[in-house]
């Protein structure tokens, strides 16, 4: 299936479902890894939205990008409840260990706040990193 | 053959429960995945027969089951100090039952209280839910009764009930626990909801963070569907947004829009998701109604508590605390005693030096101040909030200025962007915080120093009237902003500023 077409299945699945656009961007985001703007203007025709509006969505939400990113994504938390268990001072250690080739990206909480520092990788999820746990995560990816 | 039991919550999995599971399966043992008893400092935790084991790690598995490993036995789960001491109502399955087995549900008194309400009129499970005192476990408050009575006696041929899982609040895993442990008693107090008010479909809106969460929760959907026919729920994916938390945010990204936040009036409770009367209630509020519902609940759930709290609050100890997890009580508790004798002070095993309570927005309490009750008026009376029910504890290494500093970026990050005092406030909170510290500032900027800058000052500022800016500032976001992201920022700013100001020095 081309480009074009699993896009037209993507929008077939969802045409009967009412306020669709997130759960379409959703899935157009895990098919090609990002929202550009070639999709926005046919999700925008299926939907019968604007570009504009379509664009403003996909804009606003931070699961949502508008170039892809091939690499492995490390999604450290970074909010208070990690920040109390020492998760700062991690972060140069994750940075160093990704260099390029890993994406480190700070979210805020993964509900894992009484065993932090905690982080996600796809689906899994890790939790009492310290250093060299988080280092040996980074290196697997 | 022994049986193992091993929790299946995510925080059991990052924490190795995987591995440990794979381990006792290789030893030969039956393994069965049941939810979390929320004690997560012993996590990964097995149970067999009865008696527990925790933190273990594959390395101990063969002498458990050879009855040994004396020093992580914990002896019986159900008799553990930190069980005993709750009282459970909402969790009371924890660590029970398998999430997603229908027999362990129906064996535990489930859908007993969907099928006693449906036997009523609407109109009298309404009057059960006022009578429980139930208020909105999302963190305003609102009583829960009074919503649904609104939802239900507005005319309109479509209405709906939506439940908030967006449990974006830092220190807060309470929604994600119950989701992941028990989501067949979630889907109850929905479809009791939705017969109360009279909606025939519901969503659940679950945070993107949550994969395992949204994983149980539509597998157990497509289980239910007999029970709860003909009502229909959806769950929805959010996208990484804190403020679709907020109830108006939450229905704007169900219906496809950004996650601004709308004014209010018109309530949602009277033009909702789509236009219609809507009922957004949180997922411990919904998940409390199946005891409510049951013969007798209501009167016991009221009994619970004081003054105007009633009942259970599902309560979390997260941050840096030795035994954090659920510990779920009734209201009236006070904070010292769920920091210090329950929560065994803090993992680093240095002093307490500050508290958040109710998640980002919520206060920063010091040590002080522990006998606050956990009760909404009183927190509310300390220029607190108890919020979500989350207690994030920091140690004496923590720099409250820079959480200050945090609290403002973190709005800055996740502000919608609808009103000016969240959207610009945050920024120029996070800039005055620097300047702060930085002792004040000593000249105007280029931009002040522009000739069409009329009413820009030409001086600089000294440290004082830097606080009286931010002071200025946290005013006007308090009372000027939306919601409560930008209205709420100001407590952990004023209360680290307020009981730590050599932090700021």
């Amino acid at each position: 299936m081309n480009r074009a077409e699993r896009l037209a299945a993507i929008l077939a699945d969802f045409a009967k479902v009412e306020g669709a656009l997130l759960p379409v961007l959703h899935e157009v985001q895990a098919a090609f890894g990002c929202v550009d703007a070639e999709a926005e203007a046919t999700i925008a025709a299926a939907l019968n939205l604007s570009r504009a509006e379509v664009h403003g969505v996909v804009s606003f939400y931070h699961d949502f990008t508008a170039a892809p990113d091939p690499r492995p994504c490390l999604e450290l938390c970074g909010a208070e409840a990690c920040q109390a268990r020492g998760v700062d001072a991690l972060l140069a250690a994750a940075r160093q260990a990704a260099g390029e080739r890993v994406r480190v990206k700070t979210v805020y909480c993964l509900g894992l706040c009484s065993a932090g520092p905690a982080a996600r990788t796809g689906d899994r999820v890790h939790a009492r990193l310290d250093e060299e746990t988080l280092v040996k995560l980074v290196d697997a990816l | 053959m022994t049986t193992v039991r091993i929790s299946d919550d995510a925080l059991a999995l990052a924490c190795g429960a995987e591995a440990v599971a794979a381990a006792f399966a290789a030893a030969g043992c039956t393994v069965e995945r049941v939810s979390s008893w929320g004690m997560h400092w012993l996590e990964p935790l097995v149970e067999i027969n009865g008696v527990g084991w925790g933190p273990v790690s594959p390395a101990r598995v063969g002498e458990i089951v050879a009855g040994g490993a004396d020093d992580i036995c914990i002896g019986p789960v159900a008799a553990h100090p930190f069980i005993i001491g709750q009282q459970r109502l909402t969790f009371a399955r924890a660590g029970r039952t398998r999430p997603l087995s229908l027999e362990d549900f129906a064996a535990t008194g489930g859908w007993a209280a969907l099928t006693r309400a449906r036997a009523m009129v609407p109109a009298a499970v309404i009057e059960e839910v006022l009578a429980s005192g139930l208020r909105g476990r999302g963190g305003a408050g609102f009583p829960a009764g009074i919503k649904w009575r609104t939802v239900a006696e507005a005319p309109a041929s479509r209405k709906f009930v939506v439940c908030n899982a967006d449990e974006g609040d830092s220190a807060t895993f309470a929604d994600r626990m119950l989701m992941e442990g028990d989501p067949f008693q979630l889907i109850e107090g929905v479809a009791i909801c939705a017969h109360a008010v009279g909606a025939a479909r519901g969503y659940i809106y679950v945070r993107s963070e949550y994969p395992h969460a949204i994983a149980k929760l539509k597998a157990a959907i497509a289980l239910a569907a007999e029970h709860i026919a003909p009502l229909e729920i959806e769950v929805r994916v959010g996208a990484g947004a804190y403020v679709c938390g907020e109830e108006t945010a939450l229905l704007n990204s169900i219906e496809g829009k950004r996650g601004e936040v709308r004014a209010k009036p018109p309530l949602p409770a009277l033009e909702g998701l789509f236009g219609c009367p809507t009922v957004v209630n949180n997922v411990l509020t919904l998940a409390a109604i199946p005891h409510i519902l049951s013969e007798g609940g209501a009167a016991l759930y009221a009994r619970l508590g004081v003054d105007r709290s009633r009942g259970t609050m599902p309560i979390q100890l997260a941050g840096n605390i030795r035994h954090g997890g659920l510990y779920e009580t009734a209201f009236g508790i006070s904070l010292g005693d769920l920091v210090n004798r329950i929560g065994g002070g803090t993992a680093s095993g240095r002093p307490v030096k500050a508290v958040q309570v109710g998640g980002p927005l919520g206060a920063y309490v010091p040590p002080s101040q522990f006998d606050l009750p956990f009760d909404y008026e009183a927190f509310a009376g300390a220029e607190s909030l108890i919020g979500h029910g989350g207690i994030c504890v920091f140690d004496d290494s923590a720099d409250l200025a820079a959480l200050a500093r945090f609290a403002f970026a973190f709005c800055a990050a996740e502000s919608c962007g609808k009103c000016t005092p969240c959207r610009i406030g945050s920024t120029r909170g996070v800039e005055l915080i620097d300047r702060i510290r930085a002792g004040g500032k000593p000249q105007a900027d280029a931009v002040e120093r522009l000739p069409q800058m009329h009413n820009a000052r030409k001086a600089g500022r000294s440290r004082a009237e830097e606080l009286a800016l931010l002071d200025d500032l946290l005013e006007a976001m308090q009372f000027g902003s939306l919601c409560a992201l930008g209205g709420f920022t100001p407590y952990p700013v004023r209360s680290a500023l307020k009981h730590w100001p050599g932090d700021f020095a």
